[in-house]
């Protein structure tokens, strides 16, 4: 890039939603290092800037709060800590193994750092990705581009539309509706896959539910105007609609790491870490929504508070490990993370995703035809919710043996 | 007019000049805005004429120019002799050109026609002949051995190859965008949301549209999709239009490296397959479909046609279906029941229709232009002595080519080119700012997709939508229904 400002900086975050903020609070309070974070958008604080319900702080700050006073809460905790909090720069690229080439209205940079932090965080897979047919109509949203339109943008009914489908029924899901019907919005459906809805819905009645079903179809030219739905039981039809919202099915925003050669763990599509949130590349370790997709905000920050002690380890000078047991998913599990075992990773719990919903599933962890690990899970686990597995197995691991592996079945 | 240039009006709404008055007439109405109207619009600037360009539309290129594969032809493969293969070779290097001049981004990467089976490495001798009767000496046989050192992600079974070089990806969204810009600075009218639905030909030629009645002395027809139709109201019925589908598939910019060449499929009995082929934008495409429809608006996706793409696309480049897909969509080619282009004078009626203009339409479209204006001279029009068109220079959307994100000098005159709204594409707010106010400016927000490159990445408007919805209308834009 030429006429880029050279800088260092001892650490530098990317992202500033709730994973990166909360990294650099812990790591600016630490110690006399020089730590920045990087954020693209206008604000820091990331998805939750947009969400607006509560559900927020609890873990973190200990009282509830909704989304964006959360943002606002974990910036100024990050700022007053020290850290510099940067809005409306990008990290556009790599120009050495730890050093970032970014756009800012003040012009380009060139930032080396000691060590890098991934919080880049995640997004919803939109119609396309899904390879839903039909036309390309206006009214085809995700969560996220909905939210921001209602709550940033106070985008009402008669732009929005007057009758809206919602595909999903997770949490997310759920707020989707909630945005809907706040800005006006009828929301006639909501359709999942899934063999149950929502439990439970506030205090107001949920949407019609559409369990078992797919969109096989996006009807109307110019606007849209109505839906295909198909059930597993083989009937099908079409509802009208004028809007429709994809939500959940989250990918991690991993261009970055990708673009910097940083290896991906297959299942998840973020970085493959360990325990102590290292990913392949010496240096750079990754937090939050990007490892593998949504989880909840908290969690996200406690993984920023996480990671924090993992860069203060390595800025003292603790070696970065060159391999490291893989840790890798079988049978109905889509994805285990972390996905490298470590010496740090015996306090921290895995988490575990399922591709269907299964109850009271077997879980099994071996190494080597040796089982390290069996027990049954309580409940049900869902495809959208993380089941947590403790490790206190991860002690029993040969460090010179062949890859774990983590196995659910019913 | 000839000093002092006028620039020519854009409108959306709103009564159309009054052109009732002997004398008031446009010289020439171009009807259509597609790459092929745009392109006769433009050509037709160079002259001291009063001219419109009218579209049914609410932009340029929202029929098949928008949607279509994106490629700079050589004319390897056309049928020797035939006015297409004329004018898709000199259009080729017009266009190649013009590009230049205006900075419509090209690559120029070279395609390799892939032979899967037997028979189809057997047609590769007989298309090198082809070429070479249709003026390309440098095609070349590659074994599978050197194909595969050149394309290394290939799927297994590829036999061999015929290299053609020359063949070039372009940005066609730019290309119809620069020559209308370039006509309107030049003087031409431009008339969006201006469907022709009568005409009263006559001398004038009267053309009744909802806005009202255009005069004329001479008219084009450029309608694609339509030029069957729109002969008809001039009382032709030289040949119809069956559209023809095409479904296309976009893959993540980070496919990009698995690709090096246009991936041609050989044609043979069983039609002319797909394709493979980077875009100037840095993805990968992944299409067309064929289908013969009735319905000239069927631009919808089919869960058949996606299933088919993928399983053709995983056998050529299995690593592509690991990657995320961007987008979706379909083109209507204008396929008749000739094997040519149906360009035609008719000077009695001082009509020239430009129709069946298929699958190359984007390439020739230069050569196009030159053709119909002599049609039209040959028709009686008097051109004018010629003179030079104003010049453009159009945002650069390709990614082998500098974007502001990365241009220091530029974002220190204005840092509005330093905030970068859309993250996937990297469009900046200067450059959305830029469109919103340009020459011929977007309608709708994909029409400002088709300028900038804003909401047309991964995410689809996940991170910016919103953002680019609101600077869209700040800019006095009507909420999209479109
Ligand atoms: C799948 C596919 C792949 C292709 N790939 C390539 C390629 O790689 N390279 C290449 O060179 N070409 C390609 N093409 C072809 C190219 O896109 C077309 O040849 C070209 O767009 C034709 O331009 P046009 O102006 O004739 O038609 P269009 O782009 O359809 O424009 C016609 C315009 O006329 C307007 N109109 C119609 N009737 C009226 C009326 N009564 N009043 C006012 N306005 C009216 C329409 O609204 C439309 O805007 C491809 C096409 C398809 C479908």
């Amino acid at each position: 890039m030429a006429g880029a400002v050279n800088r260092t900086v001892d650490v530098l975050v990317v992202g500033a939603g709730p994973a990166g903020l909360a990294a650099a609070a812990r790591l600016a309070a630490a110690g006399p290092y020089r730590i920045e974070v990087l954020e693209r958008e206008q604000e820091a604080g990331g998805v939750p800037r947009h969400c607006f319900h509560g559900g927020f702080g609890l873990a973190d700050f200990g009282r509830p709060l909704d989304g964006p006073a959360y943002a606002r809460r974990l910036a100024r905790a990050a700022m007053v800590a020290g850290a510099a909090v940067r809005t409306r720069v990008s990290a556009v690229g790599w120009s050495g193994p730890l050093t970032l080439d970014v756009t800012a209205p003040t012009g380009l940079e060139r930032i080396t750092a000691r060590a890098v932090v991934l919080a880049t965080g995640a997004r919803e897979r939109p119609r396309s990705a899904r390879l839903v047919p039909g036309t390309r109509p206006a009214g085809v949203l995700t969560t996220g581009e909905l939210q921001q339109s209602v709550h940033l943008y106070g985008v009402r009914r008669e732009r929005l539309g007057r009758r809206a489908v919602v595909l999903g029924a997770e949490p997310v899901a759920q707020h989707a509706v909630r945005t809907l019907r706040g800005a006006g919005v009828e929301v006639v459906a909501m359709v999942t896959e899934q063999s149950r809805g929502p439990r439970r819905f506030g205090a107001v009645p949920p949407p019609p539910l559409l369990t078992g079903a797919r969109v096989t179809e996006l009807l109307g030219r110019g606007r849209l105007t109505g839906v295909g739905v198909s059930r597993l039981d083989g009937r099908s039809g079409v509802i009208r609609c004028d809007t429709v919202v994809f939500t959940g099915d989250w990918i991690p925003d991993h261009e970055l790491a990708r673009e910097g050669g940083v290896p991906l763990d297959p299942g998840t599509r973020g970085p493959a870490v360990d325990g102590s949130f290292r990913t392949g590349s010496a240096g750079v370790f990754a937090a939050g929504n990007v490892l593998r997709g949504v989880e909840s905000a908290g969690a996200a920050a406690g993984e920023g508070r996480g990671v924090a002690d993992a860069v203060l380890r390595h800025l003292a000078g603790a070696p970065w490990p060159l391999s490291g047991v893989p840790v890798t998913a079988a049978g109905a599990l889509r994805w285990v993370a972390p996905n490298r075992i470590d010496e740090g990773a015996a306090g921290r719990a895995f988490l575990l995703r399922v591709r269907e919903p299964l109850s009271r599933p077997l879980v099994e962890v071996s190494q080597d035809g040796r089982i390290l690990h069996r027990s049954q899970l309580l409940g049900t686990a869902w495809p959208h919710r993380s089941v947590r597995l403790g490790a206190g197995w991860a002690r029993r691991v040969d460090p010179a043996g062949g890859p774990v592996t983590v196995r659910i079945g019913s | 007019m000839t000093a002092g240039r006028r620039r020519g009006a854009v409108t959306r709404a709103g009564a159309l000049p009054d052109t009732s008055a002997p004398g008031a007439e446009y010289d020439v109405v171009v009807v259509g805005a597609g790459v092929v109207g745009c392109a006769v619009a433009r050509e037709l600037a160079r002259r001291p004429l009063r001219i419109a360009l009218v579209e049914a539309s609410g932009d340029v290129g929202e029929g098949t120019s928008k949607a279509n594969t994106a490629i700079l032809h050589t004319g390897f493969d056309a049928v020797p002799g035939s006015l297409e293969a004329r004018l898709v070779r000199d259009g080729q290097r017009l266009l190649a050109d013009y590009a230049r001049e205006t900075g419509i981004p090209v690559e120029p990467l070279g395609a390799v026609l892939v032979a899967w089976d037997e028979e189809q490495l057997a047609a590769l001798p007989r298309l090198a002949e082809k070429a070479r009767r249709n003026g390309h000496r440098t095609t070349r046989v590659l074994g599978a051995g050197e194909l595969r050192a050149r394309e290394p992600h290939l799927g297994p079974g590829a036999l061999g190859a015929l290299e053609v070089p020359g063949e070039s990806i372009i940005c066609p969204w730019t290309t119809t965008l620069a020559y209308a810009t370039q006509a309107v600075r030049s003087g031409v009218d431009l008339h969006l949301d201006c469907r022709v639905e009568k005409a009263d030909p006559g001398a004038p030629h009267r053309l009744i549209t909802p806005r009202g009645v255009l005069r004329a002395r001479y008219v084009v027809n450029a309608c694609g999709l339509y030029a069957d139709r729109f002969d008809a109201l001039f009382g032709r019925r030289d040949f119809t239009v069956t559209p023809r589908r095409g479904q296309l598939i976009v893959f993540d910019t980070f496919a990009r490296s698995l690709v090096r060449h246009i991936l041609l499929p050989v044609p043979g009995v069983l039609g002319k397959g797909v394709l493979v082929t980077p875009t100037v934008y840095g993805n990968v495409l992944l299409g067309p479909t064929a289908e013969d429809l009735d319905d000239r608006t069927a631009t919808g996706s089919t869960a058949e046609g996606l299933a088919a793409l993928r399983a053709q696309g995983g056998r050529i480049l299995p690593a592509l279906l690991d990657e995320e897909v961007t987008a979706v969509y379909a083109g209507l080619r204008s396929a008749t029941e000739y094997d040519d282009y149906m360009c035609a004078a008719h000077p009695a009626l001082r009509y020239v229709t430009a129709g069946g203009i298929r699958s190359t339409g984007l390439t020739a479209s230069p050569a196009i232009a030159a053709h119909v204006v002599e049609l039209l001279a040959d028709s009686g029009l008097v051109l004018g002595a010629e003179r030079p068109l104003a010049p453009v220079r159009m945002p650069n959307l390709g990614e082998a080519f500098p974007r502001p994100y990365r241009d220091a000098e530029l974002i220190a005159r204005d840092p509005e080119f330093g905030t970068i709204v859309c993250h996937c594409e990297r469009v900046t707010r200067g450059e959305i700012r830029d469109a919103l106010a340009s020459t011929v400016p977007p309608g709708s927000l994909d029409g400002l997709r088709r300028r900038t490159r804003a909401r047309a990445g991964r995410c689809q408007g996940f991170f910016c939508g919103a953002t680019v919805r609101a600077m869209f209308e700040e800019a006095g834009h009507p909420w999209p229904e479109r």
